[in-house]
């Protein structure tokens, strides 16, 4: 046995063993995000997602406390990520993990919860396959194929493209979303003629080069997936530039193109774009609307929470929901098995978790922006209900 | 038109658009280097300081871009002489490690308190309604905004070469470029010239900070991220040279979009390969003087 594993096991007992006598007992919950650099903004979104929910919802951890540690995974490269993790796990000896903005962080730190038996709540990270990664990974954002598959057939069948170019940020969910739209939209019927990589996660590229060859091609639509926040408003503002609409281009992708946070500063040129999403701050349900309202008194009126603040919020509901039906004592199996079938009335619509894929299973909405007078608001005009992630479902590649 | 020829165009505008950003705010950082080798990696926090103050101007009291713009190039270059006077000025004939240690700590310092007043996001501005759209030329439409970057360049660049070309003060600093003791045993006030050489590239470079809002768009780690394009921009035109600055941009805006155009698998390499090989053959920069 090596130290590391002996020093993980000691922590693992000695987390099980100390609070049994308690009544009131405090769970450690170990939060991983971005909280520097230039994707700082979604470590934030998700912190005050959870934050309010732990606010607004003292009473759903039973008698129990959480006590959240925050460590920052600083950029999407993964090691820093499971740096932390493991320092969690052996130092903090916490009982479950939350968090993971980007995909290579929750990919890097999958063994570590495998291996210590920490269940890891992901709250962003989307590519496909991180659920098959480890049995206590579970999903509460989405998976790339969530929102790329079924807007490969909807491109085809409703919008009438034919062709389609692909313009992706060259990283695993990058790669993910290109996969999961070819796959649907070839499957229609249309053919995809140009796949971009355009640049790393790290930092926004100039879209110029890289759109402009796009327009020079000529498809019909554009299917663009970058990380959500910043990546998102310069595709959407160079796209404006180039007059690519005026071209006859139609922009489509994931909903992580149009962030409430970043949708009115996106101006006209959003109003040309189609998108495949879970969330939009706009939506008009009675869970979302005390959702917005509470986010608005805690963080200020100008401030809209985003789809990933809802992960952040339905991740700490999960949290709370594994912590009060163990009575706190919270194991690895335990908390697996509160969170497998679990059921959840969450801003974004109804949703569950998939006893057998322990991804999220969803409503997505087909949903355009258009002008109202003067403030730009997400209008859903299909909706396809409970998707299960369509990449493990259809066992592909390394979803089988 | 042809599809070759689309793509030369296409990479020839967006390229040249792209350069002259860059030349703006590299070409203060060139004739400040040469002129007093001090290397400064804290130039692009400027440029930075220059954006956001935009952003203040237009979003918080209501001023349009085109004041905006020039109100923030002054704000900038006033507010640098200080930075000049009391930080720099100390280090002069410092070693240039001490040089790099005080600029990349200002870089931090920028990078924090941005992040600490604006937040990591990324701001937006509203361009007024000429810049939106497309200008149609004829054989092809390009987009206003870039057209109008383009424009400014080219007039800064024209400014700057009449301003060192034809008159005396271009001539003083010339001459400090070239030998700065020589120049202050003949009188000029090398120590003054300086300065104001110094707040004229921070304003330069306030300009350049504004307008690449909506090209590159702007965050607390600009400075960063655009620090490794001004350095090269200096060595490969030569420091002390703004011709070289000129075609150093252009070269480098040129080379990164057809890179990117034409192979977005790999094409974002290219200039480190093209600067490599340029500083081999001619170490000095292409218009710099042989050490």
């Amino acid at each position: 046995m090596s130290i590391r594993k002996v020093v993980i096991s000691l922590a693992a007992a000695a987390a099980m063993l100390a609070p049994a006598a308690a009544l009131a007992k405090t769970v450690k919950v170990g939060v991983v995000l971005t909280f520097s650099g230039g994707a700082a903004q979604f470590g934030d979104l998700i912190e005050k997602g959870m934050k309010l929910y732990m606010k607004e919802h003292p009473q759903a951890f039973g008698d129990n406390k959480v006590e959240l540690i925050n460590r920052d995974s600083k950029n999407p490269g993964g090691a820093v990520a499971k740096t932390m993790v493991k320092e969690l796990i052996t130092r903090e000896g916490v009982q479950m993990l939350a968090g993971f903005v980007f995909s290579p962080n929750a990919m890097a730190s999958a063994p570590l919860a495998t291996q210590a038996k920490v269940p890891m709540i992901i709250m962003n990270a989307g590519t496909a396959w991180i659920t098959k990664l480890s049995p206590y990974i579970a999903r509460f954002s989405f998976s790339m194929w969530h929102a790329a598959y079924p807007m490969g057939a909807y491109a085809h069948d409703k919008l009438g493209c034919k062709t389609a170019a692909v313009g992706y940020t060259d990283y695993p969910p990058g790669k993910d979303s290109l996969e999961a739209f070819k796959t649907g939209f070839e499957k229609a019927g249309g053919k995809v003629v140009d796949a971009v990589p355009m640049g790393g996660p790290r930092e926004v590229p100039d879209f110029t080069p890289f759109l402009q060859r796009v327009k020079d091609a000529k498809p019909d639509c554009f299917y663009v997936f970058v990380p959500s926040g910043n990546h998102a408003a310069a595709v959407v503002k160079t796209f404006g530039d180039l007059g690519m609409a005026a071209a006859g281009i139609k922009l489509i992708g994931p909903g992580d193109l149009v962030p409430d946070t970043e949708l009115q500063g996106m101006g006209t040129p959003a109003t040309a774009l189609t998108i495949m999403h879970n969330y939009a701050a706009d939506y008009d349900n009675p869970a979302n609307k005390a959702f917005v309202k509470a986010w608005k008194a805690a963080y200020g009126a100008s401030t809209t929470p985003d789809f990933m603040a809802v992960a952040g919020w339905d991740g700490m509901a999960a949290i709370a929901h594994a912590i009060k039906v163990q009575n706190g004592d919270v194991t690895a199996a335990g908390t697996m098995k509160a969170l497998e079938g679990w059921k959840f009335d969450s801003p974004r619509g109804p949703i569950m978790i998939d006893p057998k894929t322990r991804d999220i299973i969803q409503d997505e909405h087909v949903e355009k922006i258009v002008d109202d007078n003067g403030r730009l608001k997400v209008k859903v005009i299909d909706t396809i209900p409970q998707v299960k992630d369509p990449c493990k479902a259809l066992k592909i590649g390394k979803c089988g | 038109m042809g599809d070759v020829l689309v793509a030369t165009v296409s990479i020839a505008f967006d390229g040249f658009a792209y350069a002259m950003l860059l030349f703006m705010i590299s070409v203060g950082l060139s004739v400040t280097m040469g002129l007093m080798g001090f290397v400064n990696l804290a130039h692009g926090a400027f440029a930075m300081a220059g954006g956001y103050v935009l952003v203040s101007l237009m979003n918080s009291l209501g001023v349009p871009f085109l004041p905006a713009l020039v109100i923030a190039a002054i704000v900038v270059a006033v507010f640098s002489v200080p930075f000049e006077r009391v930080l720099y000025r100390p280090l002069y004939r410092a070693s240039e490690l001490e040089q790099v240690l005080l600029s990349i700590g200002l870089v931090y310092i920028a990078v924090g308190g941005i992040t600490y007043i604006y937040g990591p996001q990324p701001p937006h501005i509203a361009l007024p309604s000429f810049l939106e759209g497309m200008i149609d030329l004829g054989f092809k439409s390009f987009p206003a905004y870039r057209v109008f970057v383009i424009v400014i360049g080219l007039v800064t660049a024209l400014g700057l070469w009449l301003g060192l070309e034809r008159t005396i003060a271009g001539a003083r600093i010339r001459a400090a470029v070239d030998n700065r003791r020589m120049a202050q045993s003949v009188g000029i006030k090398v120590d003054r010239l300086f300065m104001l050489t110094f707040a004229l590239g921070s304003g330069l470079a306030a300009v350049g900070g504004g307008l690449a809002i909506n090209i590159l768009g702007l965050n607390p780690r600009f400075a960063f991220i655009y620090l490794v394009f001004f350095l090269i921009i200096v060595v490969v035109g030569g420091m002390g040279s703004v011709r070289g600055a000129f075609f150093a941009a252009i070269l480098l805006g040129i080379i990164d979009t057809g890179g990117k155009y034409l192979w977005p698998e790999g094409g974002a390499f290219f200039i480190y390969v093209v600067t490599m090989a340029i500083l081999l053959v001619r170490p000095q920069g292409l218009f710099g003087k042989p050490a």
